[in-house]
């Protein structure tokens, strides 16, 4: 649509060449090549983890690139800081926003920067930014206070934040992930009349249609590499890009032994919550998973997702719907009642949720029967079983670790995830639900995971993966849903990663059916 | 370990050693905690032997002097011991509550609502005055807890319910308790004018050793009253919950990880309110033993800031409710013979330092000082 624009002002402003970024481990970046040119909306298309974020960050000043150039306005550029990245006219507005809440918009731009000196003068200032703002429509009240603010506008104050800096770079790092749908319109205009007055703008994001939407070209990361560097988007389909992002490698299958497949075990109707800041979350997901089956379910993160595991276990409030185990109603009953009927929850968060980091391994593997006998004794804990229960499942799990009476924050995560899993398991459980089970661990640490789950199919439990890696979906489920935007997409039975791919991307299975008819 | 070398090595002066900190990767042995309370002990005391060798005392000595008018004969120790039942009792309520991380500073508050629920089974009064001795003590413990378990109770429930700030409410409602204390010595039990109530009369008094002195000749004149059994009864007791029972168990869990908590079926909002009820009824058992045990009237100025003291007892016995008995002594101590010293500057001092140097060795317990001698590098 900005062909003609493109072609008469094709001045390169950053230009990133063999870009290669290590972390311990991981190969965020590998040789990446990347070039924004003046007045162009590019968007940055990849999975999580891709490495769009980690790419960005580089040219932002927050990390230094192991190997590659850089330049910006054709000069040679090592930014050590943000701040060093900023003075070149780069600027990046996070995920999460950096702002003081009790301060005013412009005492939070002002934060910082060498003037005003002594004095605020904040009226004058005021002005300054509210004509600031008026250039770009980026409306907001100088003088309020950010916790006055709604989310979309806190944005604009990070924007301005940026632009009165001077940067004629922005990068944003998936802005419309905490926006609502009228606020991401907003956004959209915003970001068209800065490119219209020169600025050029970083779109990272792994939502499709905004891609689509918003951006002059595009480049898709997948792994860390660039699968396809700066097509215009007018030159491709929804479809292709799905393809470019996810990937067609050989997935590696796991032997997988035939199990039976039993009653229903779970199943899910309309079920309805919301997150922790009062959003919809989940609007009304239908599901169910029978025993001796995994079913994954996939999706970009933060599409409701870890709701969904909450809700279940009982964690969240359920505000429609109905959650169904063994035929029997347990809508918002307790987490300990859940417990009982056979839920088990493997969190997604081994630290935050999954463990209490001082105690020993013998009081992290009761957390869910400490009160059952032969544990739980009257209104005592019996230390010698729950010692002898320790030793049992530290020994059939293989937790590396001194004694039972050590400290589980000193830990690796494999053994921690070993630790979670042996007391999620020894329950006995009719439904598992396993969120991101493998994440962060080595690959050794990984199969032992994955075999564990796949001995729970076979011994008849329902399971329901939910996880980010395809491939692990791919490699363990029997079937797979594609949640987006809280949502059921449609359920996958050949492992169709075409057909994921474009339904993890907000395309509804019917529609895709349709676009292969026409 | 980089930032010393290289300033070592900048300046040409070279250690003989090398000092390395890094995190521990172990769990440190059992010992090495309690001795890192008894570090703090000792450098506070050496602190305030300097304070007092700079005002142009003999530290020694007025140590010296401490420990003989604390400990030197069965007397004293006895006096010592009725200074530290109060702190014994007020230290394992607040032992318990920071086990959940709930911190409760209103021990003080609990503490007067304790003795004012004693006193009120006197002076209300609830029992007739030749009632026996064993209905008035029960009757007693009764009210006192019930009243400091009320003053738990609210801060606790605002907590677990509009999840008000337990350590602004409970420190506020300390002032609100002194009050409603000094509401009933000066206007409702105010005796002949005095800001006090009438002396109880001596079948509400808590038995003493002294009472024996006529059969055992040993217990004569000894103050210390029964109060120092049940703190002793209380400390086993709360050692059993969190150490044996299930209740304990998710206590414990709630303090490390409410998250983890909640996750494994925990109902936090309820332990929130127990804990707290438990906790104040601790307090005011302390309150209602210091009445009915020493004092033996309700009037103002009843605690030097024992529900204050509770707090630095409670973390100087790593919230461990046995060694809760052993440090109230020492505190007792302290208060009692301090007063030899000084009544009021350098004992609330060494107490001060003992906190401040407590809450310093956490940085040990997390990790490791190794010194390495230059000749092995």
């Amino acid at each position: 649509m900005n062909q003609e624009k493109l072609s008469t002002e094709t001045e390169i402003v950053v230009r990133m060449s063999g870009v290669s970024k290590r972390f311990p481990g991981v190969l965020a970046n590998d040789q990446v090549d990347f070039d924004l040119r003046k007045g162009e909306v590019h968007a940055l298309l990849g999975e999580n983890g891709a490495g769009k974020s980690t790419l960005m960050n580089v040219l932002a000043g927050m990390y230094r690139a192991d190997g590659g150039t850089i330049t910006v306005h054709d000069q040679l550029v090592d930014f050590g800081s943000p701040r060093e990245a900023i003075e070149a006219g780069i600027g990046m507005v996070h995920q999460h926003f950096m702002l003081v809440p009790s301060q005013s918009v412009t005492e939070n731009i002002l934060l910082g920067l060498d003037e005003p000196r002594f004095r605020m003068h904040l009226p004058q200032y005021n002005r300054k930014i509210e004509q600031m703002a008026e250039q770009y429509g980026l409306h907001v009240d100088p003088a309020a206070r950010i916790w006055q603010l709604t989310v979309g506008e806190q944005q604009r104050v990070e924007i301005l934040k940026m632009l009165y800096r001077g940067a004629d770079v922005l990068i944003m790092d998936e802005p419309t992930a905490v926006l609502a749908p009228s606020e991401i319109d907003e956004l959209f205009n915003t970001l068209r009349s800065m490119t219209a007055q020169g600025k050029s703008i970083v779109f990272i994001s792994h939502k499709l249609h905004e891609v689509m939407d918003i951006s002059d070209r595009v480049t898709v990361l997948q792994k860390g590499a660039v699968t396809s560097s700066g097509v215009p988007t007018a030159d491709v389909t929804r479809a292709d890009l799905a393809r470019m992002m996810v990937g067609r490698e050989v997935v590696f299958r796991i032997d997988k032994k035939d199990v039976e497949i039993g009653d229903v075990v779970l199943s899910v109707e309309g079920l309805k919550a919301d997150n922790e800041k009062g959003l919809p979350a989940l609007r009304g997901v239908d599901l169910n998973v029978h025993a001796g089956e995994i079913v994954g379910l996939a999706g970009v993160a933060g599409n409701g997702q870890s709701e969904l595991s909450e809700t279940l276990a009982g964690l969240r409030e359920a505000l429609d719907g109905k959650v169904m185990v063994h035929g029997e109603d347990v809508t918002n009953k307790s987490v300990k009642s859940g417990i009982r009927q056979g839920i088990s929850l493997v969190p997604a968060d081994r630290t935050l949720v999954g463990t209490a980091p001082n105690l020993s391994v013998t009081d992290n593997v009761i957390m869910k029967n400490y009160d059952q006998s032969p544990i739980g004794h009257g209104w005592m804990v019996n230390s010698t079983e729950a010692g002898n229960y320790a030793t049992e499942l530290k020994d059939d799990y293989d937790i590396m670790v001194p004694t039972i009476d050590t400290s589980v924050r000193l830990l690796s995560g494999g053994n921690l995830q070993k630790v979670i899993l042996a007391r999620e398991i020894s329950s006995d459980p009719k439904l598992m639900i396993a969120v991101q089970p493998t994440r962060g661990l080595d690959v050794g640490a990984i199969e032992g995971v994955q075999k564990l789950l796949l001995e729970q199919r076979e011994s008849g439990a329902a399971i329901l993966l939910i996880s980010e890696e395809l491939e692990e979906l791919l490699s363990l489920s029997d079937r797979i849903y594609v949640i987006y935007e809280g949502e059921i997409m449609g359920e996958v039975l050949d492992g169709d990663i075409d057909k994921i791919g474009q339904m993890m991307t907000g395309t509804r299975l019917e529609q895709i059916d349709t676009q292969g008819d026409a | 370990m980089t930032d010393t070398d290289m300033k070592k090595s900048a300046s040409r002066f070279k250690l003989p050693f090398s000092v390395k900190i890094e995190p521990r990767v172990d769990d440190p042995p059992k010992w090495f905690s309690p001795m890192l309370s008894v570090i703090a002990v000792v450098f506070a005391l050496l602190i305030g032997a300097l304070v007092i060798w700079l005002g142009g005392g003999e530290p020694w000595k007025a140590y010296a002097h401490i420990a003989r008018y604390s400990f030197g004969s069965v007397g004293v120790l006895s006096d010592t011991m009725v200074k530290a039942i109060p702190l014994m009792l007020v230290g394992l309520a607040c032992s318990l509550a920071f086990r959940m991380k709930l911190w409760n500073i209103g021990a003080e508050g609990q503490f007067y609502l304790g003795a004012f629920g004693a006193s009120m089974i006197v002076l209300l009064p609830v029992l007739p005055e030749d009632a026996p001795k064993w209905l008035f003590i029960i009757t007693m413990i009764i009210s006192g807890m019930l009243f400091g378990a009320l003053w738990g109770f609210i801060p606790g429930f605002l907590k677990a319910k509009y999840n008000v700030n337990e350590i602004i409410s409970t420190l506020m409602m300390n002032y609100i308790a002194i009050e409603w204390n000094n509401y009933f010595i000066y206007a409702v039990w105010s005796e002949g004018g005095f800001q006090m109530s009438r002396m109880f009369q001596r079948n509400a008094w808590l038995p003493r050793f002294s009472d024996l002195g006529k059969t055992i000749p040993f217990f004569r004149g000894l103050t210390t009253h029964m109060g120092l059994l049940f703190a002793i009864i209380a400390a086993v007791i709360l050692w059993w919950i969190l150490a044996k029972s299930q209740w304990g168990y998710e206590i414990r869990l709630i303090g490390d990880n409410p998250r983890a908590a909640e996750y494994a079926g925990v109902s936090i909002k309820k332990n929130v309110v127990l804990v707290m009820m438990l906790s104040g009824a601790l307090a005011g058992l302390a309150g209602m033993s210091e009445i009915t045990g020493v004092v033996h009237r309700l009037q103002g100025a009843i605690s030097p800031g024992y529900g204050y003291t509770g707090i630095i007892i409670a973390w100087l016995a790593k919230l461990n409710p046995l060694a809760v008995i052993l440090v109230s002594i020492l505190f007792g101590a302290l208060i009692l013979a301090g007063r030899e010293v000084q009544p009021s500057g350098i004992p609330t001092l060494i107490q001060g330092v003992i906190i401040v140097a407590l809450i310093a060795s956490d940085y040990f317990l997390r990790n490791r000082v190794s010194i390495t001698r230059r000749m092995e590098e």
